[in-house]
């Protein structure tokens, strides 16, 4: 009783079926994706043959050791660096540049330094042409979402990581993205804000329903957050595993559940930190 | 604490000055060699004030305020240093964010650049007077040239030191070439363009002395190389420090402008 209870009423429990969006808005295509860095006897093979689909509105993890290519492929997705070969689709459209329908948050924040926190979540509002009154309220109302209320007029540099983090992540909701992609955001934070955040981007995540690609290489974050993890294997990044997570939210990171799944995923990402290691000793990583 | 520091920071200079008043007074050295402080202080007091009496029906009386020989030789200089500063920048400015922005650019002027940069502004000034003759566009030209290159270089360094991720961040915003420039590459360098600003009017304040001293006849560089001819060391001494007093208050301005400027920026925080 106390367990449905708990479970009815927390924060980021998704009650409703998926898309309220146009079905297949935010779908993402991805087929047959290489990338080559360099060329002869230089050139690494970051990612390989990597295909996959991602419908409108799923959480997928990426999750491997440094250097499995998953931020290469997240950056492909977000349209910074094209492909060798392969092809990414979003909604059917090829992705061939960055734009504000694939929001990025990243592990620097990436904040402008210059702006004020309310000039930081508006700047791609003002891009788009906003109205001013419109972009006000957008503004007020995802500032009061992420708890950034009071601090509109601050300096990024005035900001604690996690507060930073919240900035970045309100910069890209303004846009109102279908898709937002994350590249190992909580990474730089102690473990307690990390958590917070988590709670926070489910919750987020439960209320707009984005797509969301997440980059992380904390197998528990991986399963504490995604609907589906896709473990990337060291060089070339080829994808070594695709599974759902079949646990209910909100999930209980100490739970024998968590734990096995936990176990299996750590035996996995560490037959490739292995290999990255190996690597790495004999120099043939150039990172 | 701060009244401690002050005191013990005032102690030299009030030191010396009574020693050199003392030493000038029991006739160590003549009074062309090195005048007492006292007299220099009187002498310039004489020339801060207006020469003639106020007359109302010529003039307003502030401009009768300022019609002193030094009020009128330092708006002189101050007038050429900020003219030849707004000219360097307005031309170092627009040319150094091109080459920053431009690899081909960069690749094309760069070398000259390093070529021209190490000759002193000073060197200029024999040819300055073939091409601009005496009076005030040798001394512009000099003051442009002392303000130009440090503006230019700082403001390339700027441009091309921008950290990727801005400007990837700004792109994934859907920031085309106009916004990323004005909103994200201009803000991003300004710290290294304020910097170069700064130098360039140090700069621009040191050679609107030496081209006073040679093409104009007004302003304080032209004042205190006057006086030696009448051997006015008095004069001369208090000239030099009513320029240091005005370089003092000139780099203070500009830097308290470039702090509100960069009251974001990490390296400020006090």
């Amino acid at each position: 009783m106390t367990a449905t209870l708990m479970t009815a009423t927390a924060p980021h429990r998704r009650s409703e079926p998926v898309p309220a969006a146009a079905p297949g808005a935010a779908d993402i295509a991805i087929e047959g994706a290489s990338k080559v860095f360099g060329t002869g006897d230089g050139a690494v093979v970051a990612l390989q043959d990597v295909t996959a689909s991602i419908p409108g509105g799923q959480f997928v993890c990426l999750l491997g050791p440094s250097g499995c290519g998953k931020s290469t492929l997240l950056n492909a997705i977000a349209g910074f660096s094209p492909l060798t070969a392969g092809s990414i689709r979003m909604a059917g459209r090829p992705v061939v540049d960055p734009g504000p329908d694939r929001g990025m948050v990243f592990q620097e924040y990436a904040l402008f330094p210059w702006m004020t926190v309310e000039q930081n979540i508006r700047f791609g509002l003002d891009i788009k042409g906003v109205a001013r009154a419109e972009a006000d309220a957008i503004v007020a109302r995802i500032a009061g979402k992420l708890g950034l209320s009071d601090f509109l007029g601050r300096f990024p540099k005035d900001l604690s990581g996690g507060m930073r983090q919240r900035v970045a992540i309100a910069r890209i909701l303004a846009l109102d993205p279908p898709v937002m992609l994350m590249d190992e955001p909580f990474g730089a934070l102690d473990a307690l804000t990390r958590r917070t955040l988590q709670d926070e981007l489910l919750r987020i995540w439960a209320e707009y329903r984005k797509t969301i690609v997440f980059v992380t290489h904390s197998i528990e974050e991986a399963i504490y957050l995604a609907d589906r993890i896709v473990v990337l294997t060291y060089r070339p990044g080829r994808m070594k595993r695709d599974l759902m997570v079949p646990l209910a939210r909100p999930r209980d990171t100490a739970s024998a559940e968590f734990n096995a799944l936990k176990r299996e995923l750590a035996g996995l990402v560490m037959e490739e930190q292995q290999r990255f290691t190996q690597a790495e000793l004999t120099g043939s990583s150039v990172d | 604490m701060t009244r401690l520091s002050a005191f013990r920071g005032a102690l030299l200079p009030v030191g010396l000055l009574i020693v050199w008043e003392i030493a000038s007074r029991a006739g160590l050295f003549s009074a062309v060699v090195l005048p007492p402080p006292s007299a220099v202080a009187a002498r310039w007091f004489a020339s801060l004030l207006p020469a003639l009496p106020h007359d109302p029906a010529n003039q307003s009386y502030a401009a009768w305020l300022l019609s002193g020989e030094l009020p009128h030789d330092a708006v002189a200089s101050l007038s050429r240093v900020l003219a030849g500063f707004a000219i360097g920048v307005g031309l170092a400015l627009p040319i150094g964010l091109l080459m920053g922005t431009s690899d081909r650019l960069y690749g094309l002027v760069n070398p000259l650049l390093q070529i021209l940069r190490p000759i002193p502004p000073i060197a200029y000034i024999p040819l300055a007077i073939v091409w601009f003759g005496l009076g005030n566009p040798p001394a512009l030209f000099l003051i442009a040239l002392g303000t130009f290159f440090p503006v230019l270089v700082n403001t390339v360094a700027g441009v091309r030191q921008v950290d990727s991720i801005y400007v990837r961040a700004a792109r994934n915003l859907g920031a085309n070439s106009w916004t990323m420039f004005r909103r994200v590459i201009l803000p991003a360098a300004s710290p290294f363009v304020l910097a170069g600003m700064r130098i360039g009017i140090g700069t621009a304040f040191i050679v609107v002395i030496v081209a006073e001293m040679i093409a104009v006849s007004d302003g304080l560089g032209y004042r205190i190389l006057e006086a030696r001819e009448y051997m006015w060391s008095d004069k001369i001494i208090g000239g030099m420090l009513t320029i240091g007093v005005l370089g003092l208050v000139i780099d203070g301005a500009m830097s308290r402008f470039n702090d509100h400027l960069l009251r974001w920026h990490r390296g400020l925080e006090r």
